[in-house]
């Protein structure tokens, strides 16, 4: 087939729409981010360019001398650490559930569990927030039952990561439960024969065949699940504003109150390059252990 | 014995799941007051709708949906027309660099779109855009995970169907228009659907370019009644209802494509 210059006008055409949409949008402001986090860009900056000075590295030596950040560092790895393994077991048991086959109505459960996912995350957490009312709330009514009593979840430091840990999880599981749905409709099903015919048991047969057939799955559902995590805001943005105490403050919540409620807009894009460290940092860390767990 | 367990496994979740989107519709129903009480009222003695009544009369969130449903359907309808042929152009056409141009592009959907945040704001404010539809609209026209779905959708078109089609003399453009969408439809809708509910759901970026308060979308307006309104929950709930509602009835009539559209983000291999 002849490839002759209507090809390219074609190409140009077709590709490059998008492709500046990307580069002015995406990649150029990665570029100006990384510029902006050695400069001093501030307010006053904001109204007049020529006020932006270099400083060098300052940003990035205040950020780790600043307590803000380390707590806001913790919060988020508290939330991933604890929130993510805990999202992606959830996730896995509704699918185990799910898959099983004395289940009937499949289709209207994966519909049920699924709608927390699909609804505003601001909407759900004001209902949350609600539901978390030490006096009025639903969970300490039904927690009352079971001896346990009046658990300020939001308004104590003890509690209100957790509390964010579990609605996440709520609003977050029927997602990764639909790959895994799909992840264990792969699995042949001559291996669980062979194995019935070898008399495995069904813990047997899940260790040995269903875990490390959904090695990959379960991988491709920790990495992005850490990766969103990493990147908790509105949660704690409606529900506790990062209190109590700062217990509940994230990166993400950090970088906002800086960058866009105090402009400190250099300083807010160095906050957002060490998130983004950290998240290659934890990726990579990630595979690195699937590999190994492989070899 | 075991039948019994799994059942009850899947019951108790569902209830879970359905629990606070019941008690939210409940407590929407009820008088001011009506809801803080214990023990916790599940039903509400009167159904009344005075919630939704001053939502729309007193709070004017008319205003904050036409803005949602402007922005969302805007940046549907555009990145479904840029991505559709970015998409198509990655799949079926020969060109230098396009390997590594969409390793690139993949590669460096890693980086969290926090870390262009200010910058695009400032770009933005430059232009003028901030407090119009434009700030959210432009930004989200083109996206690397919307070109990355469809390429991988068009890749399994058949060549020999393009090739047909240049025979019987028909222009690039036609042949996008005339053979890669109609048969892109399914790929086309589920990438419509994420689009849309993507947008829709968004809290920070218009959170971040919308400032002045008739511009926001209804999550950010939401967010602020919660500001002023913490009390009153039976409103906060009516709010949250009719948030969720679009999302929701987008989602009811087309959940095939969009559970298709998820299995087929995570087969990346």
């Amino acid at each position: 087939m002849k490839r002759d210059n209507s090809n390219l006008t074609m190409l140009l055409f077709f590709v490059a729409p998008s492709l500046a949409v990307i580069l002015v949008f995406f990649f150029l402001p990665v570029l100006a981010a990384l510029v902006m986090s050695f400069t001093d860009f501030d307010i006053y900056s904001l109204g007049n360019f020529s006020y932006v000075r270099f400083v060098g590295f300052d940003n990035y030596i205040k950020l780790f001398g600043n307590p803000t950040f380390w707590l806001s560092l913790k919060n988020t790895f508290y939330f991933v650490i604890i929130g993510g393994p805990l999202s992606v077991m959830v996730s896995l048991s509704a699918a185990l559930l799910l898959n099983s086959k004395v289940v009937k109505l499949k289709g209207l459960f994966r519909l049920t569990y699924f709608l927390p996912v699909v609804t505003t995350l601001v909407a759900v957490a004001i209902v949350w927030r609600f539901i978390y009312h030490p006096h009025y709330g639903m969970l300490n009514y039904l927690l009352g039952f079971v001896g346990i009593h009046e658990i300020d979840w939001l308004g104590d430091p003890k509690f209100s990561m957790p509390a964010i840990i579990i609605m996440a999880v709520w609003k977050n599981f029927g997602y990764n439960m639909i790959i895994f749905i799909a992840g264990l409709q792969n699995i042949p099903e001559y291996l669980y024969e062979a194995a019935v015919m070898e008399g495995a048991n069904e813990w047997q047969q899940f260790k040995k065949i269903t875990i490390p057939m959904l090695a990959p799955t379960t991988l491709f559902i920790s990495v992005i699940t850490m990766i969103g995590y990493f990147q908790l805001f509105a949660e704690p943005y409606v529900m506790t504003q990062g209190g109590p105490l700062n217990s509940t403050l994230s990166i993400v919540l950090y970088m906002y109150q800086e960058g866009f409620r105090w402009w400190n807009m250099g300083y807010s894009t160095a906050l957002a390059f060490a998130l983004f460290l950290i998240i290659l940092a934890a990726t990579l860390i990630q595979f690195k252990l699937q590999k190994e767990t492989e070899d | 014995m075991k039948k019994f367990i799994i059942y009850s496994l899947v019951i108790v979740i569902a209830i879970c799941a359905l629990l606070p989107f019941f008690w939210m519709i409940s407590a929407s129903l009820m008088p001011n007051g009506a809801a803080s009480v214990y023990p916790p009222r599940f039903i509400p003695e009167h159904v009344t709708f005075e919630q939704y009544k001053s939502l729309f009369t007193r709070l004017n969130l008319t205003r904050f949906l036409l803005n949602s449903l402007i922005i969302s359907v805007g940046v549907t309808v555009c990145s479904l027309l840029l991505n559709s042929m970015a998409g198509y152009a990655f799949a079926k056409h020969r060109f230098a660099g396009k390997k590594s141009l969409f390793k690139l592009l993949l590669s460096s959907m890693i980086i969290p779109g926090q870390v262009t945040m200010l910058p695009v704001f400032l770009m933005l404010k430059n232009m003028g855009l901030i407090n119009t539809y434009f700030a959210i609209i432009i930004p989200g026209m083109a996206s690397i995970f919307g070109i990355f779905l469809i390429r991988q959708f068009a890749y399994s078109i058949p060549d020999s169907l393009i090739e047909a089609a240049k025979i019987d003399g028909a222009s690039e453009f036609q042949i996008y228009s005339r053979i890669i969408i109609p048969l892109c439809k399914p790929i086309l809708v589920t990438l419509g659907i994420f689009t849309f509910m993507g947008t829709w759901n968004d809290f920070l970026w218009p959170l971040i370019v919308m400032t002045d308060s008739s511009m926001y979308t209804m999550p950010v307006a939401l967010a602020n009644l919660m500001g002023e309104h913490a009390q009153d929950t039976e409103l906060m709930m009516a709010g949250s209802v009719v948030t969720i509602i679009p999302v929701l009835l987008v989602f009811l009539v087309l959940q095939k494509y969009y559970i298709k559209g998820i299995m087929m983000g995570s087969v990346k291999g």
